[in-house]
């Protein structure tokens, strides 16, 4: 072999390595884990790193190389959200509560990797079972953003993210409830995918808001995230939310540009709240689109977008509340054995064992469930739901893509808006109504404004994500964003 | 939308969560700050618009009623904190 392996290449740059024998998967996760390991020093992206496991996963993967029955993904190092149940090893969600949880299942998504031949580099760090936007929220230390080291990578699934980012691994798997997956890949310039609801399985994956989230991937150009996709969504017989809708191939309208495409660019996502950096990257973005076949269309309206957040906020909470009920101290997880009576014992394990931003949650949910103030709030937000997702549905009669920045700003310092939790949620402003809507959305880097990534929104209608991969692939054509690297991993 | 002490502390009675009295005061201001953001949507008209519960509308997926493997007791018991004779073990519920 001559020399180390280069490490900074997407997975199918690797696969095609791998297939041509110039190194092994093996020797690539050697590289891997060495490089992982050193930037967990800066980085703290893992809860876990993955050991020898990782290495006999490589083996099996050489074998298939060598039988010639690899696929794209085998041998190709991934990190996987520690959100996600792991056969055999730990499985925190980023709380004290499972801080010594070891799952006896696989989730669907990771069976599915294992079966793809993919090679697990360790467990992403988290906010606590994914509730935030900054990666602050973890019980086992916030994440930094490796373009700087003072700001966060964004979240929930900001230890993904940020080991992507940084060169460690080409692709990760995260989970998009409000934002989680496509907001930290806007704060780390790399791309993040939500599939449409029902698109990707939830069974083995820790529940916040079943009604809302999805697994999806993190990667570095299009064709990535395609073939990840493609390898983690389908039905799922042990998750009843999961469609029966074929998976088709996500590259197939690679090269068709944006010709004939119709691209809405809804006016309440211009609005004053975007910094001027964020807006300058995705107007020119913008202006890529148009110059190369794209009809933008800038007289598109989703007046009750507004209400998402609101609605979000009190949807999301309401099923944490139900779902985080299963936390009693006594099938799992931490638990307090000393208090007086099985209900102080139960109590004293929730308040010790969840954080903050879960306890805030997990009371705004329990308080808009209960009795006199269910209307009012849960039931209320349900109907603007609907509202929401009909605005979404008359969009997408004219329009095949709907265009908007990810974030409103770019990453923030850490410990910034740890104070104001509202000021934390506004973050997911442009990423929320999506999951309100069930739709699929992509956040692709367009540019940087003061030195950090900026990242345009595409949102597409239920099931064509593959119209989402055709616009961000002719995007990679036109310009260099996807290539671009923090300083200091270069 | 001021929440008082006390409804902190009975929606935590509810929810299960002990909280201190430092928490009780924080979470009384945090939350009614965050109910006061849910005003606007008072003002949005939804007397005739059905609730959405989940986007995709799928109801009753059925499968056959037919014996599976399933976890074993060893298992199951894997992370459990406490247990005795196979059983977990849990405080007196009664008195």
């Amino acid at each position: 072999m001559a020399g180390p392996i280069e490490l900074n290449r997407t997975a199918h740059e690797h696969a095609a390595a791998l297939r041509a024998g110039r190194y092994t998967a093996r020797a690539l996760m050697e590289a891997t884990l060495a490089l992982v390991r050193q930037q967990e020093a800066s980085l703290n992206a893992y809860i876990t790193v993955a050991g020898d496991e990782a290495l006999a996963q490589a083996d099996a993967a050489d074998k298939r190389l060598r039988e010639g029955e690899a696929g794209p993904l085998t041998g190709i190092p991934i990190a996987i959200k520690d959100l996600l149940s792991t056969r055999g090893t730990l499985t925190t969600a980023g709380s004290r509560m499972l801080g010594n949880f070891v799952p006896i299942t696989d989730c669907t998504v990771v069976t599915k990797l294992r079966a793809a031949g993919a090679v697990f580099s360790g467990k992403a760090n988290l906010d606590e079972f994914a509730m935030g936007s900054s990666t602050e929220h973890s019980a086992y230390g916030a994440t930094h953003n490796p373009w700087d080291p003072e700001r966060v990578p964004g979240g929930s699934s900001g230890g993904s993210a940020a080991t992507v980012a940084a060169g460690g691994v080409p692709i990760a798997v995260g989970t998009d409830t409000g934002g989680s997956i496509r907001q930290p890949a806007a704060f780390t310039g790399v791309l993040g995918l939500k599939p449409t609801y029902g698109r990707v399985s939830r069974f083995g994956v820790v529940a916040f808001a079943s009604s809302l989230e999805q697994v999806g991937p993190f990667a570095r150009d299009a064709e990535d995230v395609a073939n990840l996709l493609g390898a983690i969504a389908g039905v799922d017989a042990s998750d009843s939310t999961t469609a029966p809708v074929p998976v088709p191939d996500y590259t197939a309208d690679f090269g068709e540009g944006f010709d004939g495409l119709h691209v809405g660019v809804p006016v309440e996502f211009a609005g004053d709240g975007v910094e001027p950096g964020v807006r300058d990257a995705v107007e020119r973005a913008i202006a890529v689109l148009e110059a190369n076949g794209a009809t933008i269309d800038r007289d598109v309206s989703l007046p009750s977008a507004s209400a998402a957040l609101p609605v979000y906020y009190l949807i999301a909470p309401s099923e944490a509340s139900a779902n985080l009920a299963r936390y009693d101290g006594v099938k799992y997880g931490f638990s307090v054995h000393d208090a007086p009576t099985m209900w102080d014992e139960m109590e004293q394990t929730r308040g010790r064992g969840f954080g903050d931003e879960v306890k805030r949650r997990i009371m705004l949910g329990t308080y808009a469930l209960s009795a006199g103030y269910y209307d009012a709030y849960y039931l209320k937000a349900q109907k603007v739901r609907t509202l929401i997702r009909r605005e979404f549905e008359q969009a997408f009669a004219g329009h095949d893509l709907l265009l908007t920045p990810t974030t409103p700003s770019v990453a923030f310092k850490i410990g910034e808006k740890m104070d104001d939790p509202y000021a934390m949620y506004l973050n997911d402003l442009f990423t929320i109504p999506a999951n309100i809507a069930g739709v699929p959305a992509l956040s692709v880097p367009c540019g940087l404004s003061d030195g950090l990534p900026v990242g345009l929104h595409l949102i597409g209608r239920a099931f064509e994500e593959g119209t989402l991969l055709r616009a961000a692939h002719a995007y990679e054509q036109h310009t260099d964003w996807h290539t671009m690297r923090p300083p200091a991993v270069v | 939308m001021a929440l008082s002490a006390d409804e902190v502390r009975y929606i935590a009675r509810l929810a299960r969560v002990a909280l201190d009295d430092d928490e009780v005061e924080r979470l009384q201001e945090q939350l009614s700050g965050i109910l006061d953001h849910f005003e606007v949507l008072s003002e949005i008209e939804t007397d005739d618009v059905p609730p959405t519960a989940q986007t995709f509308d799928m109801t009753n997926v059925e499968r056959p009623d037919e014996p599976q493997p399933s976890a074993t007791r060893d298992d199951v018991l894997a992370n459990a904190p406490r247990q005795e004779d196979g059983y977990f073990r849990v405080r007196a519920v009664l008195d």
